[in-house]
């Protein structure tokens, strides 16, 4: 009995393993040929570097073009998600908390964004987007990416300040304060996990957005990192191993967030799908 | 983050916590706006939002419906009206049909593959396995990756001759595969279904095991006294339980590959010959490579209207009684 249960965790752990190499083997195969030249790539694919060669990363790093990228997106993810937390809080707080006629009708709408993919928009809003001349203009990329994460946002916003009691608001128009003071004052400051969870949300989806940058920016100075992965990967498609050095460049800060943020991610999107 | 789509539904909010909602759809409002005031200040809290909404996601649509009965390069204005010409054009173009027949090959192996895998992999985690957080967590995180950075590192893998996968098969035995993978017709689709399955089994997994935790113990324990064996267990049991996370699940991954664009493009770019083309290709190459913004509008409004579609469609008969009191529970709070 004992050995049939200790062989049965080695054959699940043996399972698990297999698993996880399919998942980590590409992973450490793109760092550690980071380390190599392109030469040795093909003559040693999968050992060790012959001798750690850390140009490749070193060279990405000393660029400027590499950083301007990452404070790109990273700016264009900030901006994102405060259009995207302000526009939804204050709807999802009167959709929540007050009924007035055509408020069902108003969250309706709102959900049905979530039936458009962002693939579909992504040519008639390139039209609209020259109009407005926002080309070459990071609003371009923050408004709409804020717009299609509002049915989301307001949807887990709104079910969140339902949860508030009614009585904290009496207590507090008792005492005198109004609807904005309300909101801003003590419903904001106790949503405060509820906001947490839609921002890094609101983040991720901000910084592997890739068809709407592509499209906006034409002028490399905007450029965020998954379209300087993809253009790296165009200008030095030769240089294999430098290519797998930029991306992995680019692969640390998400999964640093992931790291530091796993657990409003994991739960905002199990809860954000299964909630619905 | 596309995969985060989701049915529309009546927020189950009210349900978990019974009589500390203050307003509710049909209870009378303690709050009721009196007189024109409270309308405005509703209606200032409403605006931003409604206005980001219109502007950019409602609008694009009417936009793309409009230029689709045109026949017009994108610049200049807009005259040549040509009617339906450009839908009678779509649903005659060979490479445009066999689109949607790819996008129907991947969704079904992702239910018929990815999902079982997904399944499987959180039954494996969901028990006492010494380090499962380590794994929950790694099979996770292809999913914060984003579809560009997956796709430079698959095609890098993939690259004909010099290429990870081309070396391993060599090792393998398997010279038949050598240099196609990416580059041939014959396996791009299947090779391209492998990155999405390394990229987004982790995704369902997270959710399938969000599902299968709350399952009450008692539910299990009560059926393995009754002399339930672990797979009884898990068909008569957990499986049934596990319906309303698979129906989202499966809609995820249809949307999913409705709209799929960046990693392909990336990759294969809809090549070789149009073999790994999808509906959003076919669109971008039109609107943006070729200047032929009527037609490629004319695929935007069929992709709107296949997701349109299918959305309510799967929401009216298929999600319909997982809405009211389903078993999954949101794992954030």
């Amino acid at each position: 009995m004992n050995a049939r249960r200790t062989a049965r965790g080695l054959s699940l752990h043996a399972v698990v393993w297999l698993i996880a190499a399919f998942v980590v083997v590409p992973l450490i195969y793109a760092v550690i040929s980071g380390f190599k030249s392109t030469g040795e790539l093909t003559t040693n694919p999968f050992g060790l570097p012959e001798q750690w060669k850390t140009g490749n990363y070193t060279g990405i790093l000393g660029d400027g073009m590499f950083w301007r990228q990452i404070a790109n997106s990273a700016g264009i993810a900030i901006g994102t998600t405060f259009c995207t937390l302000a526009a939804s809080a204050m709807a999802a707080f009167v959709l929540a908390r007050y009924a007035f006629r055509g408020r069902e009708l108003f969250y309706t709408l709102f959900t049905i964004g979530l039936m458009f993919p962002f693939a579909v928009a992504v040519l008639p809003l390139f039209l609209l987007l020259r109009n407005f001349d926002l080309l070459d203009n990071p609003l371009g990329v923050i408004l709409p990416q804020a717009a299609f994460g509002l049915p989301m946002t307001i949807i887990i916003l709104r079910g969140f300040f339902r949860t508030i009691p009614a009585e904290v608001e009496e207590a507090a128009v008792m005492d005198g304060c109004g609807k904005f003071r309300f909101f801003w004052k003590i419903l904001l400051p106790m949503a405060r996990p509820a906001l947490g969870t839609v921002s890094v949300l609101a983040i991720v989806a901000s910084w592997n957005n890739f068809f709407l940058p592509l499209l906006v920016f034409n002028d490399p100075k905007w450029q965020t990192i998954p379209v300087g992965v993809q253009q790296f990967q165009g200008q030095y498609s030769t240089d294999y191993a430098l290519v797998l050095a930029y991306i992995v460049l680019a692969m640390v800060p998400a999964l640093a967030f992931y790291v530091v943020a796993e657990r409003q991610l994991i739960g905002g999107l199990t809860a954000g799908a299964t909630k619905g | 983050m596309p995969s985060s789509v989701v049915a529309p539904a009546k927020d189950p909010a009210e349900k978990r916590t019974g009589g500390a909602v203050p307003v509710h759809s049909h209870a009378p409002a303690r709050s009721l706006p009196r007189g024109l005031g409270s309308w405005a200040s509703i209606a200032w809290f409403l605006v931003p939002a409604l206005v980001l909404f219109l502007v950019f996601v409602l609008a694009p649509i009417a936009v793309a419906v409009h230029t689709s009965f045109f026949k017009w390069g994108g610049i200049g204005s807009m005259d040549d009206f040509v009617g339906f010409e450009n839908y009678t054009r779509l649903f005659a173009d060979q490479v445009f049909l066999g689109d949607m027949g790819r996008g129907l090959y991947l969704i079904v192996l992702s239910i018929t593959v990815q999902l079982p895998f997904a399944l499987f992999t959180a039954v494996l985690l969901n028990q006492k396995l010494r380090g499962r957080a380590v794994y929950r967590m790694l099979f996770f995180a292809p999913y914060i990756l984003s579809e560009v950075v997956t796709a430079v590192l698959f095609t890098m893998i993939f690259l004909p001759g010099d290429g990870m996968a081309d070396h391993l098969a060599g090792a393998l035995g398997l010279e038949g595969l050598q240099g196609k993978w990416l580059a041939d017709p014959s396996t791009v689709m299947p090779t391209l279904f492998v990155v999405m399955t390394w990229k987004y089994f982790g995704f369902h997994m997270m959710l399938l095991l969000a599902g299968l935790q709350s399952i009450p113990r008692e539910i299990l324990d009560a059926a393995s006294i009754d002399g339930a064996g672990a797979w009884q267990r898990f068909r008569y049991v957990m499986l049934p339980l596990l319906g309303p996370t698979i129906r989202i699940s499966v809609f995820l991954s249809v949307i999913g590959a409705i709209q799929l664009f960046d990693l392909v493009w990336v990759m294969t770019a809809g090549g070789p010959n149009h073999s790994s083309e999808t509906m959003a290709i076919s669109m971008f190459q039109f609107g943006f490579k070729r200047y032929q913004v009527g037609y490629a509008s004319a695929i935007s409004v069929v992709l709107f209207m296949i997701s349109l579609v299918f959305s309510l469609f799967y929401q009216r008969y298929v999600l319909r009684r997982d809405l009211s009191g389903a078993v999954t529970t949101g794992g954030g709070r």
